[in-house]
């Protein structure tokens, strides 16, 4: 039952005192002045080494950037940020892109030790055959502050076709696949906060399936913000060619602190012909303190775009940190037959606040999605689902199905619901249903007439609600959610 | 970012300031209303007709949609009197008190006012005004609203019908206000009424709107209602104004204790056609209902925006709307429930259906949630597509032509909400209205 | 003989002020099953709640005690623990938790509170695997939701099959034939029968004499209006299934 207790703990008080990753790395950084300016730009550029054309992207972004202003749609409040009191290229000392694991830092290599992300004892295994039962393989490419400290099994991805690499050096090594998708999914222009990434990002991986490969592997990047005052923008792309297949996991974590600390990443994924992208998030960045001190701003910008036939995009997140989260993952149903889901948990307590959910937008035929959210509310937390499904004339035969289901502990927060669903084709089939309860003290006493206290019964039902969505993990992140979560009845039985 | 200043203003709410200029100090009421109206229009003034970034307004750019503003229609004459007599044909053979509110004036000459039932006084806005009746302190105190439309109508309004029920009466027989626009030219006419339910007091209201086709009138009503602790009232809203007509229409109502609630809309006519409920839940045990059915075709754009509030706990709300869209038309839905924490209890359902018969028709919906207390059950459903094929193969199987196995589905469709209604007759001519809609489906 | 449970004028009510149980005594000795027949609405489920400690039934005089424990200090898992197990006239269904998962926790969070080992994965699942056999529940419906989607005879199964894993001291099956028919009533009966020990007791709640053909009582009590208003032996049900209950309503009131 101990999962079950940690579930328990967990929906109790995500806060400070719960959160184990709060630790801060005592190493020296490199930062680019504070503050932002073509400067500060031209400085991060310039230490990527990138080619010309990215530099004036960024500088058309920032441009733009200058004459936006920031979403107020949300059901979020927090105070003004000043983008002028940030650091926005932070990266460790006498750092250069490390050939191997024994040129990186052995301070970084302790702390995703530490956060559970043993990259020296994964790469160890290269090329060992892993026996029945035993952890899966995952390349691991670790982003620490701006810049990426290691990438895992490099060379046996290579050896299949699959390019896994920081973006920044797949600028230097891929730069035409780069400039053909980069911004080809969330344009420069998208929106405030994915403007601001154009300009600045710094890092973030770049993943390239060949056509016909089923990725030999996992993939994951681990996002770690470790400096104060700092934001973090980092950029994901990832192309699935025709007839392939990755999942892609994504962690993170960041220091206790004070202070807000922003978190504006753009996501972008492109699918092509019968290919398919599986997307998992584990967002687990502090949340603050049960007063609402600090925390992470989590904003950010993640579509994916189903360009070819019969493509395939899922999502599933399991949301449990930051102090306000702004997140929409997308799936754009261009191609005839894609499909497109959004598999959801988002918890909140303390005083978090989190706006979050999808868009489906259906463009070709007989396109489908499906939605399943679940958002837990508890402490003093604001729990919303946005999302939008929409049909536009030409998608005959677009089938949608969501189900937002949404759980109250204690009598001090708020949950909310706020679809979209346009349609603009007959032949378009949506169904949308939505519920706000919270636990039926029938069924609790049901689990307690049966020997549970009424924790266990708690988290025995709480487990039970978010059950659709914990199987959409992969397995070997099914255990890190499980740890934020906790539900592992289910392995515990045949 | 001070966006909301804008620094043009179009031709329609330039024309709005000038009419308002003008007539102000010709509208009926003391100083305190005259206060109020000035107040209402420069809080439409500050943000304009609503436009797509009003969230509630994001599907209905009245901004883009309301182009000129025409002259306040003028008082009908005697032809046109003796015609508003026959408005509403559909309920023509119920029996019913009928009062008439034409060109946006109360025509207390045609209305039926005699015997009244004990307890019970019916009057006109515009005299209750100028009288300086009790009763108008309601006004803009039922439920509070900052909506641009509702302060276009707190600033004109002229006339309207004013109703009071004294604590336990009971109307022996349903009140039908018909609204009539009469004149062949665009004119707008803004009406505001009022309906006062005492303890344990009992109503049936019917509410006409129609007018002439190929007359761009525009017509902004509002109604505000306080439902009295235990009283009950059923309230059915025709909504059949010409096909050129701009309908605009505001429901405040304000529900205490142990009291009921029944609102059903039923919308066919008019070329741009908004309904607005905005319905707080403010004492315990409450039962509502808040329904609707829209038939659109053509190139009708209908827009539903409901917004119940449950404040009270122990309440129950029920919101059913069904709409049927052909052709080019369009029909928006956006309901919210909200339910504040003082609100245990709670047992709110709200199920949005759109039928869409033709490849160009089109349907937004937004159902959405706002909870804030725990121990509640609130959900919403909502569903968008075409005619089960199934269903009408199966139906064609066993004989049935095409064209009436689709009318039958579609009745079934919509009679979910009709065959709710309470009064036997209303009903019935509403059945009837559907018929006849698929009847004249080409 | 020590009694299992005894009852002394017992009252009790719904939080809210509705008193139900009106000066109640029963004694259940080991190994006997008792039957409580009675009108509809007399307030048998209310002493299965009562019993069982659901919140909202509280207890406003008098005493329950069981294998020498007052219930009135005991959450309704500490009861259960102690070896009281209520078989619900409506099994609750509980969306995304396996009914494998379930029993698991169950039989274990029950261990844990007597100090006895936990049951490992495979020994569970293998007797809970012996036990849906008897009962005609597939591997399937223990993967399955707890109740969600079962039927309502398949329903009864489950409880039966926790009942039987759980081995409790005394059952209380609360019209445990509600919903049955006869093919199910006899396998769920055959389930409880396989039960009957010098050890253990059952109390069974039903309106219908029908059960007690297939689970033979050796008291039968009349309940009406909150208490015990006549007791006699099995034959009493076959009485009651002739005459009806007016008689004893006129007396209780």
């Amino acid at each position: 039952m101990a999962a079950v207790q940690e579930t328990v703990e967990q929906v109790r008080s995500i806060d400070v005192d719960q959160y184990k990753y709060g630790f801060e790395t005592q190493i020296e950084s490199e930062k680019a002045p504070k503050g932002l300016s073509e400067e500060v730009i031209r400085f991060i550029s310039a230490k990527k080494e990138e080619p010309e054309w990215m530099l004036d992207l960024r500088l058309d972004a920032y441009r733009r950037w200058l004459s936006m202003s920031e979403p107020t749609w949300a059901r979020v409040d927090f105070p003004q940020i000043d983008f002028q009191d940030l650091y926005y290229y932070s990266a460790p000392k006498k750092f250069k892109a490390p050939k191997s694991l024994d040129e990186v830092d052995p301070e970084i290599l302790k702390t995703y030790e530490k956060l559970g992300i043993p990259l020296r004892e994964q790469e160890i295994l290269a090329g060992v055959e892993v026996p029945e039962g035993e952890r899966p393989r995952i390349a691991v490419d670790a982003v620490f502050d701006s810049v990426s400290v290691a990438t895992t099994f490099k060379e046996e991805l290579k050896a299949a076709g699959v390019i896994f690499m920081p973006i920044s050096e797949a600028l230097r090594e891929h730069p035409d696949l780069v400039k053909k998708y980069l911004g080809s999914v969330v344009p420069v222009t998208d929106n405030f906060y994915a403007t601001l990434n154009s300009a600045v990002f710094s890092d973030g991986s770049f993943v390239y399936i060949p056509p016909g490969v089923r990725c030999p592997m996992e993939l994951s990047t681990y996002f770690r913000i470790n400096e104060k005052n700092t934001g973090q923008f980092e950029r994901t792309l990832i192309i699935a060619d025709k007839g392939s297949y990755v999942s892609y996991l994504e962690g993170c974590t960041a220091p206790q602190r004070d202070e807000n600390q922003l978190h504006a990443a753009v996501v972008e994924l492109v699918v092509l012909d019968d290919a398919e992208i599986k997307y998992s998030t584990v967002q687990n960045w502090y949340p603050g303190d049960s007063e609402g001190k600090g925390g992470i701003y989590n904003f950010v910008t993640k579509r994916g775009d189903c360009r070819g036939k019969n493509s395939k995009i899922s999502w599933t997140q399991v949301e449990t940190g930051s102090a306000i989260t702004w997140k929409y993952p997308s799936c754009v149903l261009r191609g005839e037959g894609s499909s497109g889901e959004f598999y959801s948990i988002a918890i909140s307590n303390g005083r978090q606040q989190v706006d979050s959910g999808t868009k489906m937008i259906h463009l070709g035929k007989n396109t489908t999605s499906r939605i399943i959210s679940k958002g837990i509310s508890a402490g003093r937390s604001n729990n919303t689902y946005r999302g939008l499904v929409s049909a536009h004339r030409k998608a005959e035969g677009a089938r949608n199905f969501t189900n937002c289901d949404s759980l109250l502990i204690g009598n001090a927060c708020g949950a909310h619901t706020v679809p979209y669903i346009e349609a603009k084709n007959p032949k378009a089939q949506f169904e949308h249903e939505a519920t706000t309860s919270k636990i039926s003290e029938d069924m609790l006493f049901y689990c307690m007439q049966r020997g549970l206290s009424q924790e266990d019964a708690v988290a025995l039902v709480v487990n039970g609600f978010v059950r659709d969505v914990l199987q959409q993990l992969p397995m070997e992140f099914a255990v890190e959610a499980q740890k934020l979560i906790s539900i592992s009845l289910e392995g515990s039985v045949g | 970012m001070a966006a909301d200043v804008r620094l043009m203003k179009t031709a329609a709410e330039l024309a709005l300031a000038d009419a308002f200029a003008a007539v102000k100090s010709t509208l009926p009421g003391d100083a305190a209303v005259a206060a109020q109206r000035t107040a209402a229009f420069e809080t439409f003034a500050s943000v304009g007709l609503p436009h797509r970034r009003v969230e509630s307004w994001r599907y209905t750019d009245l901004r883009a949609l309301l182009r000129e503003a025409p002259p306040l229609a003028s008082a009908a004459g005697p032809e046109a009197l003796a015609r508003s007599l026959a408005a509403c044909p559909m309920l023509a053979g119920m029996e019913a008190r009928r009062i008439y509110v034409v060109n946006g004036a109360f025509v207390s000459d045609i209305s039926d006012l005699a015997n009244l039932e004990p307890g019970v006084s019916i009057s006109s806005l515009a005299t209750a005004l100028g009288a300086a009746d009790p009763l108008v302190a309601h006004l803009g105190q039922t439920v509070a609203s900052s909506d641009a439309a509702l302060a276009l109508n707190t600033a004109f309004m002229g006339d309207g019908v004013v109703i009071a029920l004294a604590e336990g009466a009971t109307l022996s027989r349903p009140l039908h206000l018909v609204f009539v626009t009469t004149e062949a030219t665009a004119t707008a006419a803004y009406t505001r009424s009022l309906l006062v339910m005492g303890k344990g007091a009992s109503a049936q209201v019917i509410e006409s709107h129609e007018g002439p086709a190929g007359a761009a009138y525009q017509v902004n009503t509002a109604l505000e209602v306080v439902v009295g602790e235990g009283a009950s009232l059923e309230r059915v809203k025709i909504t059949a104004e010409g096909n050129d007509a701009l309908h605009i229409s505001t429901l405040l109502a304000r529900v205490a204790d142990g009291a009921k609630l029944a609102n059903a809309n039923f919308t066919l006519g008019g070329a741009i056609i908004r309904n607005q409920l905005l319905v707080q839940l403010a004492g315990e045990g409450i039962d509502a209902s808040l329904s609707g059915v829209s038939l659109l075709a053509g190139k009708q754009h209908s827009d539903t925006l409901l917004a119940v509030e449950h404040i009270a706990p122990n309440c129950q709300s029920r919101e059913q709307f069904r709409t049927v869209v052909d052709d080019t038309a369009r029909d928006i839905f956006q309901g919210r429930i909200s339910v504040r924490q003082s609100a245990q209890k709670t047992d709110a359902r709200m199920m949005s259906r759109a039928l869409l018969l033709s490849d160009t028709a089109e349907s937004d919906n937004k159902p959405e949630l706002e909870i804030f207390a725990d121990d509640v059950q609130c959900g919403h459903g909502c569903t968008t597509g075409s005619l089960d094929q199934q269903l009408k193969f199966y139906m064609m199987s066993r004989g049935i032509p095409e064209k009436e196995a689709e009318a039958l589905l579609i009745q079934a469709f919509v009679g979910e909400v009709i065959d709710a209604i309470g009064h036997e007759g209303v009903r019935a001519a509403l059945t009837d209205a559907t018929r006849n809609w698929l009847i004249e489906r080409k | 003989m020590t009694p299992l449970l005894e009852i002394r004028d017992l009252h009790a009510e719904i939080a809210g002020g509705r008193k139900i149980i009106n000066g109640m005594n029963l004694t259940i000795n080991p190994g006997e099953v008792h039957a409580i027949m009675g009108p509809n609405g007399a307030g048998k489920s209310t002493l299965s709640y009562v019993l069982s400690g659901k919140p909202g039934y509280e207890i406003t005089g008098g005493e329950v005690i069981f294998r020498g424990v007052n219930l009135q200090e005991l959450s309704p898992d500490e009861r259960a623990a102690q070896g009281l197990f209520l078989c619900f006239q409506y099994p609750l269904e509980i969306p995304g938790v396996s009914n494998m998962a379930f029993l698991h926790t169950a039989a274990n969070s029950q261990r844990k509170k007597r100090g006895e080992p936990e049951l490992t994965s495979p020994e569970l699942v293998r007797k809970v695997r012996e036990l849906g056999k008897q009962l005609g529940i597939d591997t399937d419906m223990l993967k399955r939701p707890v109740n969600v989607g079962f039927s309502g005879g398949e329903k009864k199964r489950n409880e039966t099959l926790q009942m039987m894993l759980l081995e409790p001291y005394l059952s209380i099956l609360d019209e445990a034939d509600s919903g049955l028919d006869i093919d199910a009533l006899k396998v769920v009966s055959n389930g409880v029968n396989a039960m009957r020990s010098p050890e253990r007791s059952m109390l069974v709640i039903t309106h219908y004499q029908r059960l007690l053909d297939y689970i033979v009582p050796d008291v039968v009590h009349v309940f009406a209006a909150g208490r015990i208003v006549h007791t006699g032996g099995k034959e009493l049900a076959l009485e009651l299934e002739a005459t009806g209950y007016a008689q004893y309503q006129n007396e209780a009131a």
